[in-house]
């Protein structure tokens, strides 16, 4: 065969390739399941993933992170960075330049004023934005012209990208919204159940926590796409339910979130007609050691730095119990396709992981007791190790998740082989995570030696994450227990890298410190790290195109989605 | 009777009041956040001012007084400007908004009504005309082979969960032999015989699942209380005077015997308002049941306060319906 020919032959191939799915809405409705039902489509009053993902179908942030977490360009044509003159110098404002052409599904222009009115939108004070942390440090966004949008920031931001990028700030469109400032947010149901958005589909339907019907968007900047023609946006049930509908019976193509033992699972792919589907991002199911003593006999001082805990403070304690926990078996019992065994808080994007802490990933009992009887602790007659007239005995809590509980079991029984005795305990997740002042059972109090949660960060940059830990982090009475600090960790070396991180541009630069502070925190032994977990979701054997992200919307490319047929 | 209904209403004000107070009580002092369901990585402070904005900051009495105001008089006064399409006053009013999901609560309730009437009333409506000749025949036919199916099939009815029914029936209808939807649309529009046919297989599952447990319920209530009658003295005189037995059962009989029946009849409705939590959840009819758990476990407190205060007032109406049909069914029952 000659060259010529296999040319024209490869291009022929890419056409009819390209032809079977390059016209818009030609491949019929595509129905997708989501357990837990969208309650609301404006992303900017939720902060839940699931409105958050069944409104990135219609609005659009600036630029999106595809599966690899790399910034993908949306609304614009590159992304602004040193080397393109994007960012400025001191590294206090970026510049977007919108593409041209792109417009509202009304057939209205985007312009910048638009991505100015979601500043003011999501900033207003009396508005109770669930995405303002997006917006930490903007002091300015100013429409340059009318495809040009300067963002200033009061300090200087190594990292700029937290407005407008990742499904959590998309773009608003002022003409909509214009009336829905501040505290009339809340009452503009219209335009809250249907937004006008630039992305691939608009709302026809909506229903609070029940449905939502799309339809693909007549002005949506590439004509070819998306194919489907609507959308099924089907909300209730539990995971299991979400997960046969997908695999079982075929009903749906597409169902998230679902968190279901895997021996379930793998039981259902097993009829064929679909696959689950993982995506890893930053979650981290992780054991926060308390370094403050819970005792309730302190009173109102219990849990605050005063009192150092007795006995946790001590690193080799620690150390032995993360040693003792055999990680491969917790992701068998309760993760399966969904976890991977860590050693690291800060697991991933790749270049911020560290390697330093493998010796975490396989257990290690006769170690761990040697740690143990090391730092002074005797196994007593009925089993449980003792010093000084002190049992070691911890009280674990977490929240009530049939997955957590089964962890908490496995564990128990690990560290009762290195002599360790433990008390379970599993609060209601709207109490443990809901930040009650008068509830003492609230992760932030943390009235109790050991907690396990799984907490992750949004976007691709951990510097806001791994800020956590710093002294000023650590919840008390004096800051009505807010801070993300749960273990009390307060080591100055860790301050100063925070404020190393917060200066440091370039990734590698940025990526050393983050894995010096990662592995500081895991030698401190303040933070035993359990599992990496991904996202499951099932998707139909007849769904083509789906690169599902943990860095932004699972949905971020539901445009390029297709049916196989 | 007028008057004694007008009394009965009288009264259900300020019974109405107090539980309206108390289910505001214990709401508020209950534990939970509704904030707490969001990701971690939302910070505090933006935590802080989604409650603000939700009027968390004001004191317990002026929340209470301002959904009073909500409820009794904004809410009302708008219902009457939909219907007659005038304007009271400027029209604009704050309505009862759940925190969740930002919008009126009570068009939430009405969005999800026609699902919850189709499964759940139907299931009420199968029930009884099941029941109640089930329960006639096995109460005259007492130790038949009719009578020990009907019990057995009642035992089932009363002593398996629906959530296990209705897994049963989806295992077997919609993944082995994939006869039936095991996931019930809502936004399904019936508007010829095709349509119809669509909504009657998809209402299929959750009816008959709900109505099994129903109808072990009535047909029991039944039974014993035709077997009560069958034995009184006013049965022998009937036949005795030569009525036909059919007129002496279908009349005398069961009439006397619907009174205990229809206050388990009457008080079920309230519950069909009120939505099956479980089956709903099973096949995502997502009606009213489904409203009120999420509300629940989403601490979406005007939600729960408003359909529990609706709940409250369809009982105590149901209650007041039944006392007024015992004295239609007998005459002797009189309330002046």
């Amino acid at each position: 065969m000659t060259l010529a020919k296999m040319l024209t032959g490869a291009a022929v191939l890419s056409l009819t390739a390209g032809a079977a799915f390059a016209e818009r809405a030609s491949d019929g409705q595509l129905n997708i399941l989501y357990w837990q039902a969208p309650s609301i489509l404006n992303p900017y009053l939720s902060g839940g993933t699931k409105e958050l993902e069944a409104a990135s179908l219609v609005i659009e942030p600036l630029a999106r992170y595809d599966e690899t977490g790399t910034m993908v360009p949306y609304l614009v044509d590159e992304i602004p960075t040193l080397e393109n003159g994007g960012i400025s110098e001191d590294l206090t404002t970026i510049t977007w330049k919108l593409s041209d052409g792109v417009v509202w599904s009304d057939g209205t222009p985007l312009t910048a004023e638009d991505v100015v009115f979601t500043w003011e939108y999501c900033t207003n004070p009396d508005g109770g934005c669930a995405q303002a942390s997006n917006f930490t440090d903007v002091t300015n966004v100013e429409a340059v012209d009318a495809s040009t949008v300067k963002i200033t920031f009061g300090v200087a931001k190594p990292f700029p990208y937290g407005p407008f990028v990742g499904g959590q700030s998309p773009i608003l469109q002022k003409a909509q919204f214009a009336e829905c400032l501040g505290a009339k947010a809340v009452e503009c149901t219209e335009q809250n159940f249907a937004p006008i958005g630039t992305g691939p589909f608009t709302v026809t339907e909506f229903k609070a926590n029940d449905v939502a019907l799309f339809a693909a968007n007549e002005n949506y900047r590439d004509p070819a796409k998306p194919a489907f023609a609507t959308v099924l946006f089907k909300g209730g049930g539990d995971a299991a339910a979400a997960a046969r509908s997908v695999l079982e019976t075929g009903e749906f193509d597409y169902a998230w979130n679902l968190q279901v033992e895997p021996e379930v699972l793998s039981q259902m792919q097993a009829a064929g007609k679909g696959e689950i589907i993982s995506a890893f991002g930053t979650s981290v199911e992780r054991i926060m050691v308390n370094q403050t003593n819970p005792d309730s006999a302190l009173g109102d001082e219990r849990g605050t730095v005063k009192h150092p805990h007795p006995f946790l403070t001590d690193r080799r304690v620690s150390r032995a119990l993360s040693l003792a926990i055999d990680r491969e078996i917790l992701v068998e019992a309760g993760y399966g396709a969904a976890g991977q065994v860590t050693c690291n808080v800060l697991p991933a994007p790749a270049v911020y992981a560290s390697t330093n802490n493998d010796w975490c990933k396989t257990q290690d009992i006769a170690a761990a007791n040697a740690l143990l009887d090391e730092a002074g602790w005797e196994v007593g007659s009925d089993g449980v190790r003792t010093k000084d007239g002190m049992r070691l005995s911890l009280l674990y809590q977490t929240s009530t998740n049939s997955v957590r509980q089964g962890t908490q079991a496995l564990i128990k029984q690990m560290w009762s082989e290195i002599g360790v005795e433990t008390e379970l305990r599993n609060i209601d997740g709207s109490v443990f995570f809901g930040g009650d002042q008068s509830s003492p059972d609230t992760f932030q109090k943390f009235f109790a030696d050991v907690e396990m949660y799984t907490n992750n960060f949004d976007g691709t940059d951990p510097e806001t994450y791994m800020a956590n830990w710093a002294c000023n982090e650590i919840p008390s009475p004096e800051n009505q227990w807010l801070g993300d600090n749960m273990p009390r960790h307060c080591n100055p070396e860790y301050d100063a890298l925070v404020a190393e991180f917060g200066k440091t541009s370039g990734i590698e630069a940025r990526a050393a410190i983050a894995i010096k502070m990662n592995d500081m925190l895991m030698e401190a032994g303040v933070i035993i790290p359990l599992i990496h977990r991904g996202n499951p979701s099932a998707k139909s054997n007849t769904l083509g195109g789906v690169k599902m992200s943990d860095w932004d919307s699972e949905l971020w490319n539901i445009a390029d989605w297709y049916r196989i047929d | 009777m007028l008057n004694y209904t007008i009394r009965r209403l009288l009264f259900a004000i300020p019974t109405l009041l107090a539980i309206s107070f108390i289910i505001f009580i214990v709401l508020d002092l209950s534990p939970g956040d509704p904030t707490g369901n969001l990701p971690l990585t939302i910070p505090p402070e933006v935590r802080e001012q989604i409650r603000l904005s939700l009027g968390l900051g004001e004191p317990f009495p002026i929340r209470y007084l301002k959904w009073c105001q909500q409820f009794f008089i904004n809410e009302p006064l708008n219902m009457i400007e939909q219907w007659t399409g005038w304007t009271i006053g400027s029209g604009e009013r704050l309505r009862v908004l759940s925190w969740s999901t930002r919008s009126p609560v009570v068009d939430l309730v009405v969005e999800r009504m026609p699902q919850t009437l189709w499964v759940v009333g139907m299931s009420q409506i199968v029930a009884v005309i099941i029941a109640v000749p089930i329960g006639v025949i096995s109460a005259y036919k007492q130790y038949s082979i009719f009578d020990q199916i009907g019990t057995f099939i009642s035992m089932i009815g009363f002593s398996v969960p629906t959530f296990f029914t209705g897994l049963i029936l989806i295992v077997i209808f919609s993944v082995q032999l994939g006869w039936l939807p095991s996931v019930y649309d809502t936004t399904h529009r019936v508007t010829d015989w095709n349509s119809f046919w669509v909504q009657v297989r998809q209402m299929a599952m959750p009816t008959m699942v709900l109505a099994l447990a129903t109808t072990a319920q009535i047909s029991r209530f039944m039974r014993a209380s035709m077997l009560d009658n069958l034995n009184q003295d006013y049965v022998r005189t009937a036949r005795a005077k030569g009525l036909r037995e059919r007129s002496v059962v279908m009349i005398h009989v069961l009439r006397n015997s619907m009174i205990p029946v229809v206050t388990v009849i009457a008080l079920g409705i309230p519950g069909v308002f009120g939505g099956a939590i479980i089956t709903e959840q099973i096949f995502k009819v997502n009606g009213l049941g489904q409203l009120l758990i999420l509300g629940i476990q989403g601490a979406d407190i005007p939600l729960v306060q408003t359909l529990t205060f609706i709940f409250a007032v369809l009982i105590v109406m149901f209650n007041l319906i039944a006392d007024v049909l015992y004295g239609i069914l007998d005459p002797r029952i009189r309330y002046d």
